[in-house]
């Protein structure tokens, strides 16, 4: 056993056991172990399709004859599914998603989709193909640019300045990369707003301690549901600027804006309307994935990144980074209708929109109805969101279920959501894991799921939290 | 980041398509590309079932539809009731889709002649070398001083010589003895643990059965022996077998390293650790783009095997429908089932094909002065050694290149003919090859081979 000891076993970031509970668990709850529930219902990642959300036709529909061309003559497929397939299966090697995908960062064809997409998205602002990078999924991509930027040891290890809370995967893969997360609060009583000061702020701490080369954002936040304006985008383009910080912009969310009155905006575009001071200067990289709100294709595996203002040597190195390796091919063919929807003349356009506007639909009241559910419930705080699929409340615990969960060694809202879990058959996810290191306790739920499968996941949870609270005088 | 010279190489080629498309006067109509291990782009065709059943679980109308067989159908929906919410765009579980993982364990145990497998010891990955860069992440402490060692072979599969150098590791290279048919003796396994003394520490073995690029199959006797060499040196097994499905020689038979390592009983069965590895890229499937692998692991300590989840979670999971892919790999259609007779067409097929392919290779290559060639037994490349007049060598000294790209460059360019330089794949100084992939149909293989002849005796005359 001991070759293995000798190995990189530095792999901090242990985030909620129940992660670790949760794959090789699901055997067990299978097995029937006595239960006072059927099955588990899990909405504690971003994942619509395992709550019951279906999938976009037109999307499956290209996809399925991409994979079996046969399809191609198949009358029950929309003729503009099959056309597109056909362009599509054009551009792989030999004609089959079994090929190798030619190059290491994405099908150029596909890249070229995505610029346009994005020069549609914001009005007009020039994109190009050779500033995107395909991969199989956000992680990967996040993980090419953390690798790039990671240097140095003790005070000059590298820095990405974090929001807290952030996407729940994020503090593993910067440990992993080996950066120094740098927290940076967002404002929960406003909603988890972006503060400039505290921007300020947790850039002094950094002082001696790490060399901060960048910050991290979400818009719309993951798990908060913030939507920024475009003032709160320009301040953040503006300290980056200033300060010399890459911008790291997750925008995974961008088509899930719902709130009455916001405005869906992106960095690029916020950047370059800013005017040239700021739009040839800020290095900004923008990740998008099929892991969107209205795709859902979470185990597709499908991400781009664009960056914009990067030195051509450092672009040339992205592109190269999954060299001499290469991203799957089907993903990358979901991505491009995903950029490239049906339009008002085709086909398949009515039925497109229609399943679009169900899924926004079932968003923002589902995001509505659940928030003002959580208000309700005693000791629960819910901020409403305005984009993304998750909600994030604040727990007030009873302070014996703070002690007990200290003597188990877990957070109190892994604690809870342990219990949950066991009483109910409800997943969630603990706040901790977003990084939050308050003495605050959250939990995150998605609410991107039909709705009466979010009623019921709501009445469990409204039954689990009396009781615990019953339970403690 | 190091500049892969082979980049010029398929650089011109991609460029020459494109010239071609444009209908640009050349010797020949389209470039024969042979390069990748990437059977589809070689000409060959999917399995139905496969595509079948991956359409099906896209688009599940297609379930309820008679477009399809009925088995299709039926595996298709299986499949989705194993997928949360019924759809293959959800996440799954670390290490896969468990109801597929135990299927896989469960092939796992029939090729193994009973020797038992546990699903948790199994990982899908996107690729096999995903699954391979985790365990060697775990292995190559990029700190340490002195560096962590692998031995690898020569000639080697070089992506896996370039993460362990990426991961701040030393590839310490074991000769394979082309004379004899690309054996592995131990006595050389001896001589570079040796070689490696106060350079590095080495801490892994890594082997490819069947071999890439070389086309060998090893022996059992072999296996032991490198089993034996691995417990009693305290090196970690990293198996790469992925190419299982593509034994050629009549007298070859493919036995997995788990088994002739659970064979061979305790001690050693339960104390060597040993990573096998395998995937849906190879073989019949040939699905390179879906990007399917998995990683067996066997005898690691639980604290290790809880490191290695941790890894892998990071990345959420596999591709859910390459997970699909592995399931259909691991177990395909059997007789009686509809789709069996078309399966086992298709199959039956690609195997005479590579038959077929690596018996010409062999014969027009070594009728040829200045090509000798093995038997390849198995694998999906052809690695026929060059023996290049004195005049050639000195052309491609003086073109900076070295001579086997300088061969493979020329023969591009004159005879639009794509193979790999063999120097990528580290074989001993001095000698020269070429890899080219053998699975593909028959007739690309002849035009192939009716080109490198013409343009080699050329070559041999102009540079006499």
């Amino acid at each position: 056993m001991s070759s293995l000891q000798e190995g990189d076993l530095d792999l901090r970031g242990t985030r909620a056991p129940s992660r670790l509970q949760a794959a090789r668990g699901t055997e067990e709850s299978a097995q029937g172990a006595e239960k006072p529930f059927q099955e588990v219902m899990d909405v504690s990642t971003g994942d619509p399709h395992r709550a019951g959300m279906k999938p976009v036709s037109f999307v499956r529909q290209v996809l399925a004859a991409c994979v079996y061309p046969k399809l191609l003559d198949e009358k029950s497929l929309p003729l503009d599914a099959r056309q597109r397939a056909n362009t599509l299966l054009g551009v792989c090697s030999g004609r089959s998603v079994g090929s190798y995908c030619a190059t290491a960062y994405g099908i150029p064809y596909v890249c070229k989709s995505v610029t346009e997409f994005i020069m549609r998205r914001d009005g007009g602002v020039s994109s190009n193909p050779e500033d995107i990078v395909i991969s199989s999924g956000s992680t990967k991509t996040l993980l090419i640019v953390l690798h790039l930027m990671a240097s140095g040891e003790g005070e000059t290890r590298t820095g990405v300045l974090t929001p807290m809370p952030c996407p729940h995967t994020l503090p593993t893969l910067l440990n992993m990369a080996g950066l120094t997360l740098v927290p940076y609060q967002l404002l929960e009583d406003q909603g988890w707003a972006v503060e400039l000061d505290e921007l300020h702020r947790a850039l002094r701490t950094t002082r001696g301690h790490c060399s901060p080369r960048a910050i991290y954002i979400s818009n719309p936040g993951n798990p908060t549901g913030h939507v920024q304006d475009r003032k709160s985008i320009e301040e953040v383009i503006r300290f980056a600027a200033t300060e010399g910080l890459v911008l790291l912009a997750d925008e995974v969310y961008q088509d899930s804006v719902y709130g009455q009155g916001t405005e869906s905006l992106s960095y690029k575009r916020v950047l370059f309307e800013m005017g040239k001071e700021y739009s040839k200067k800020v290095e900004l990289v923008s990740f998008h994935s099929l892991s969107s709100a209205c795709m859902g294709e979470c185990g597709l595996r499908g991400a781009y990144m664009e960056a914009v203002n990067l030195d051509p040597v450092v672009m040339k190195y992205l592109r190269d980074a999954q060299a001499p390796s290469s991203p799957p091919v089907l993903p990358q063919l979901a991505l491009e209708v995903m950029v490239n929807p049906p339009t008002p003349e085709d086909p398949s356009y009515k039925t497109y929109s229609q399943e679009i506007l169900h899924s926004m639909t079932t968003l923002s009241q589902n995001a509505q109805r659940a928030c003002e559910f959580l208000n309700d419930l005693s000791g629960i705080k819910c901020q409403p969101a305005r984009g993304g699929v998750f909600l994030f409340p604040r727990l007030h615990l009873p302070p014996q279920m703070v002690e007990e969960a200290k003597m188990l060694g877990v957070e109190a809202d892994v604690l809870y959501c342990q219990r949950l879990l066991e009483e109910e058959g409800v997943r969630l996810g603990a706040g901790c894991e977003n990084g939050q290191v308050d003495p605050n306790f959250h939990i995150r739920l998605c609410v991107l799921a039909p709705s009466d499968t979010l009623d019921e996941i709501l009445a469990r949870l409204h039954s689990f939290h009396l009781r615990l609270l019953e339970s403690f005088p | 980041m190091k500049k892969l010279d082979y980049t010029v190489l398929t650089r011109r080629a991609n460029q020459i398509k494109e010239e071609l498309r444009q209908e640009l006067r050349k010797p020949y109509k389209q470039v024969i590309d042979l390069y990748w291990g990437d059977p589809h782009a070689a000409g060959v065709k999917p399995l139905s079932f496969v595509r079948q059943v991956l359409a099906a679980c896209l688009y599940p109308d297609l379930v309820n539809s008679n477009t399809l067989p009925v088995d299709v159908r039926q595996r298709a929906q299986r499949l989705l009731g194993e997928c949360a919410g019924g759809s293959v765009g959800s996440y799954t579980a670390t290490a896969g889709i468990p109801e597929i993982v135990h299927r896989i364990s469960e092939f796992i145990t029939k090729r193994d002649g009973g020797a038992p497998s546990d699903p948790e010891n199994i990982y899908i990955s996107p690729g096999s070398q995903w699954a391979l860069r985790n365990i060697l992440k775990v292995l190559v402490n990029s700190q340490a001083s002195p560096r962590t060692g692998v031995l690898t072979p020569g000639p080697c599969y070089p992506l896996t010589n370039f993460t362990i150098k990426g991961l701040g590791g030393v590839t310490v290279p074991y000769y394979l003895s082309e004379e004899q048919g690309w054996e592995l003796h131990v006595g050389e396994l001896h001589r570079a643990l040796d070689s490696a003394k106060g350079l590095c520490n080495p801490v892994a073995l890594y082997v490819i059965n069947p071999g890439n690029p070389a086309g060998y199959v090893q022996s059992r006797k072999t296996m032991q022996e490198v089993i034996r060499f691995a417990s009693e040196k305290r090196l970690f097994l990293l198996a790469d077998e992925v190419y299982q499905e593509c034994v050629h020689g009549e007298k070859s038979e493919f036995l997995s390293y788990k088994r002739v390592l659970s064979e061979m009983g305790p001690p050693l069965s339960d104390t060597v650790e040993l990573a096998s590895f395998h995937s849906a890229s190879k073989g019949f499937m040939g699905e390179c783009g879906l990007r399917g692998g998995y990683v067996e692991l066997v005898n690691l300590d639980p604290d290790v095997m809880k490191c290695i989840y941790k890894l892998f979670s990071t990345d959420t999971c596999a591709p859910v429908l390459s997970q699909i892919a592995l399931d259909l790999m691991t177990d395909p259609p059997q007789p009686g089932d509809p789709s069996y007779p078309l399966y086992s067409e298709e199959t039956q097929h690609i195997k005479t094909m590579m038959v077929h392919n690596v018996k010409r290779v062999f014969e027009v290559l070594n009728s040829l002065p200045g090509f000798s060639c093995k038997p390849v037994e198995g694998g999906g490349f052809a690695f026929p050694r060059l023996h290049l007049p004195p005049k050639a060598i000195q052309k491609a000294k003086e073109m900076e290149m070295e001579p086997d790209l300088f061969y493979c460059m020329t023969l591009l360019e004159e005879a639009g003919v794509l193979v790999k330089p063999g120097m990528e794949n580290g074989p001993k100084e001095g000698t020269h090859h070429i890899r080219f992939c053998i699975i593909t149909p028959d007739d690309t293989m002849e035009e192939m081979l009716s080109r490198l002849s013409s343009f080699h005796t050329q070559f041999m005359k102009d540079f006499s």
